[in-house]
């Protein structure tokens, strides 16, 4: 294989890497939009929603109907946050929310496994984890099919989201809402519907991000952990735009794959997992040179 | 009222009085503390539950069917250490001095918390059992008296696996010129390996390249693609939890063999195989003991525990790799204490007097099949200065539903790890201050 061929095959595999980061980053946005709050349960919910799913196609249900199902407990579950967690904190400064996500992080970690068990389990989605054949043959780089069925469905994700905050009634709602929940409230607009509604899209978010990375990893307690690969991405995409976190995740994605490959080559195994360090390296910097990220609104106060 | 206030004082004198006089009732209990350090939560979850599981029900099952170790039953508590080092820690401190006579001894089932634990270990007098993990040279029993990496260390395994390795290419002499990658998990159990497998690609000829995966292991596309370019003859997987499964998952979609890919131990579940399906096929793993519920131990629990309700873990998990893991260290584990209760009686003993029981450790061959765990355990005889006991190795391959035994019990090349082990011994006694017990006077 040649050096460019090898260079094109590191850098779309770090593409497709990031769209799977993007699919976290995307949970996280939704809630920081509707509440300026960063939740720290977003890795939870995908390990939740990931065990629940399984947990009801073990107990002989089909696919199809296992997802609706899955897809009503995360909806359940956005109302019961929004009514037992939120409802309360409505005015409270946003270390409250903050702090009552913590908690929600570990409730819902103890919930899912106490439900569902430790066991690890496999989780198959029918799609072939392996080199496409197509694209080996036309371009002479190994893509992964999987790869390919997720970049897939995070594009259609991103579309009906966009369209749902942009072009519907809610979405409008969503926006004055983040900018301020006491005017919103004030000029009619129902805070805990809204709340529910996007709690309830984080939900649906968590769950496709779920089934993409169980499918890959097993549906394990490590699915929780995924919300790491996430943080650099939002840093550099910015906390409120869905836009921000798809680019985000293809530039973190890319960057840190090659990266490893050439930082770590350059250094002769000097520096060990380039990969984990230099997401968090390059988010700093961009911190000191734009820290509402890419895409993230200018925030200014009058003091 | 004068009456009274003698009769209160009288009362109050022969409350006093009894409280410090010895009752029967106040005897020593017979129970023997184990500490269960487990972890029920976390993304190693998995291990920390299947081997401590097999573990509790083997001391539950020994308990119920033979009233303990020689009449002294075995007792318990568990403390989550999550797989954290500082938890670890905590959970040897909250537990060394229960029971009546304190913890019999400590199995921390994580190499950093071993790496944590064993020099408190050595000062408590408690006995740090690291059974197929742990420091290498904690072997050399003369400089760590308390420490025991029992039946196989990763230096005695790793002799094994480039034995393996060689017999599959036909021969030793054919590794010259071969190329190994040897993907760890950053981490201390995942280094521990690295300067032995130096030593041997310069003793083999064969090249040898390290690759570090941070934890958890999530992703790991860039590190398989420069294995891709390196293209190895044999992948060595370190792994540990999601990591396995995910490195596993990266060899197929670059079109490796998973017959060329060997695993450590830890590598080498069923948990580590199922969620990568089909891509798992043909993958080779080392073991001290095999998977399966043939063994009469095994159909013990199930009578004496599983079957009543009182087992300590899911009944279908019975009979796994990490289960069976479990089981295995229950039976050395209560030998142990049983080989040190002929010594210093049929009572609950110190960790200073378990430490004696593991220092003298004989399990033969017979002795293994009295106790139901013929094939499921190896034989072992301790000594002062031998920590280990054992040293062979299985080798089993995952046939896409379950693992097969491949090999028979290989050797490790014990002339290679012993000297490495005093030597590396000998360098910590004297970074430390310590002066090796001469065990020549211990027999």
């Amino acid at each position: 294989m040649s050096d460019l061929n090898f260079f094109f095959e590191v850098l779309i595999g770090g593409l497709l890497s990031g769209v799977m980061y993007s699919l976290v980053a995307l949970g996280f946005v939704l809630i920081y939009k509707a509440s300026g709050v960063f939740n720290f349960a977003q890795g939870s919910m995908v390990l939740f929603a990931a065990l629940t799913f399984v947990g009801i196609m073990e107990q002989g249900i089909p696919f199809w109907p296992a997802l609706v199902v899955a897809l009503v407990v995360m909806m359940v579950l956005a109302v019961g946050i929004e009514r037992v967690v939120l409802r309360p904190l409505v005015n409270q400064p946003q270390i409250s929310l903050f702090m009552a996500t913590i908690g929600l992080s570990y409730l819902l970690e103890g919930l899912g496994q106490g439900l569902w068990g430790t066991q690890v389990r496999a989780l198959d989605l029918g799609i072939e984890d392996m080199p496409n054949e197509t694209i080996q043959t036309m371009l002479g780089i190994q893509v992964s099919t999987f790869d390919i069925f997720s970049a897939i469905s995070a594009a259609l994700l991103v579309g009906l989201l966009a369209l749902f905050f942009n072009k519907t009634r809610v979405g409008l709602a969503l926006r004055a809402v983040a900018d301020d929940h006491q005017a919103a409230l004030a000029v009619g607009i129902p805070l805990q519907h809204v709340w529910a509604i996007v709690w309830a899209a984080a939900g649906l978010v968590a769950l496709v991000a779920g089934l993409l990375w169980g499918s890959r990893l097993g549906v394990q307690f490590s699915l929780s952990l995924v919300a790491l690969k996430a943080l650099p991405v939002l840093i550099l995409g910015g906390f409120t735009s869905i836009a921000g976190a798809i680019v985000g995740g293809l530039i973190i994605g890319a960057s840190e794959k090659l990266a490893e490959v050439y930082i770590g080559t350059f250094t002769g195994g000097a520096v060990a997992a380039v990969e984990n360090w230099f997401p968090y390296m390059l988010a700093l910097v961009f911190l000191l040179v734009r820290p509402q990220g890419l895409f993230g609104d200018k925030i200014i106060e009058r003091v | 009222m004068k009456k009274s206030v003698l009769a209160s004082l009288a009362i109050g004198a022969g409350l006093l009085a009894g409280a410090s006089s010895p009752s029967p009732v106040m005897a020593q209990a017979m129970e023997q503390f184990m500490p269960i350090p487990i972890y029920r939560t976390g993304p190693y979850a998995a291990g920390g539950t299947g081997y401590f599981g097999g573990f509790m029900d083997y001391m539950a099952m020994v308990n119920a069917r033979d009233n303990g170790v020689n009449g002294v039953k075995m007792i318990w508590e568990e403390c989550e250490t999550a797989y954290d080092n500082a938890r670890g820690v905590e959970c040897y401190e909250r537990l060394k001095g229960k029971g009546p006579t304190g913890a019999a001894m400590f199995h921390p089932l994580s190499t950093g918390i071993t790496y944590s634990t064993f020099e408190k270990g050595t000062a408590d007098k408690v006995p740090v059992v690291s059974m197929g993990y742990g420091r290498g040279d904690a072997m050399v029993g003369s400089v760590f008296p308390y420490t025991f990496p029992l039946v196989t260390t990763y230096w005695s395994q790793n002799t094994a696996k480039i034995k393996f390795i060689g017999m599959k290419e036909g021969g030793m002499d054919k590794l010259k010129g071969k190329k190994l990658v040897n993907v760890y998990h950053d981490s201390a159990y995942g280094k521990e390996t690295i300067d032995i497998l130096n030593k041997q690609a310069a003793m083999y000829g064969f090249e040898i390249k390290h690759f570090p995966v941070a934890h958890p292991g999530l992703d790991q596309k860039a590190i398989w693609l420069q294995i891709k370019q390196f293209a190895p003859d044999w992948v060595i997987l370190r792994g540990w939890g999601v990591m396995n499964p995910t490195a596993i998952k990266e060899a197929a979609r670059i079109g490796f063999p998973r017959e060329k890919m060997l695993g450590v131990w830890w590598s080498g579940s069923e948990e580590d195989m199922r969620p990568a399906g089909t891509a798992a096929k043909g993958f080779y793993a080392a073991g001290f003991h095999p998977a399966g519920k043939n063994f009469p131990v095994l159909k013990d629990i199930e009578k004496f525990v599983q079957s009543k309700g009182k087992g300590n873990i899911e009944a279908e998990r019975m009979g796994t790799i990490y289960y069976n893991r479990g089981v295995v260290t229950g039976i050395i584990s209560l030998e142990a204490i049983r080989t040190a209760q002929e010594k210093f009686g049929k009572k609950p003993l110190t960790g200073e007097q378990v430490q004696w029981g593991l220092e003298h450790l004989n399990l033969t061959a017979a002795r293994i099949k009295a106790l139901g765990g013929e094939g499921l355990v190896q034989p072992i005889k301790t000594s002062c200065n031998d920590h280990e006991g054992g040293g062979a190795v299985k080798f089993q391959q995952w046939d896409g539903e379950k693992w097969t035994v491949v090999s028979d019990w290989i050797d490790a090349d014990k002339s290679l790890v012993r000297p490495l082990a005093e030597e590396s011994a000998a360098k910590y006694a004297k970074e430390k201050g310590i002066t090796p017990r001469d065990c020549s006077k211990e027999m």
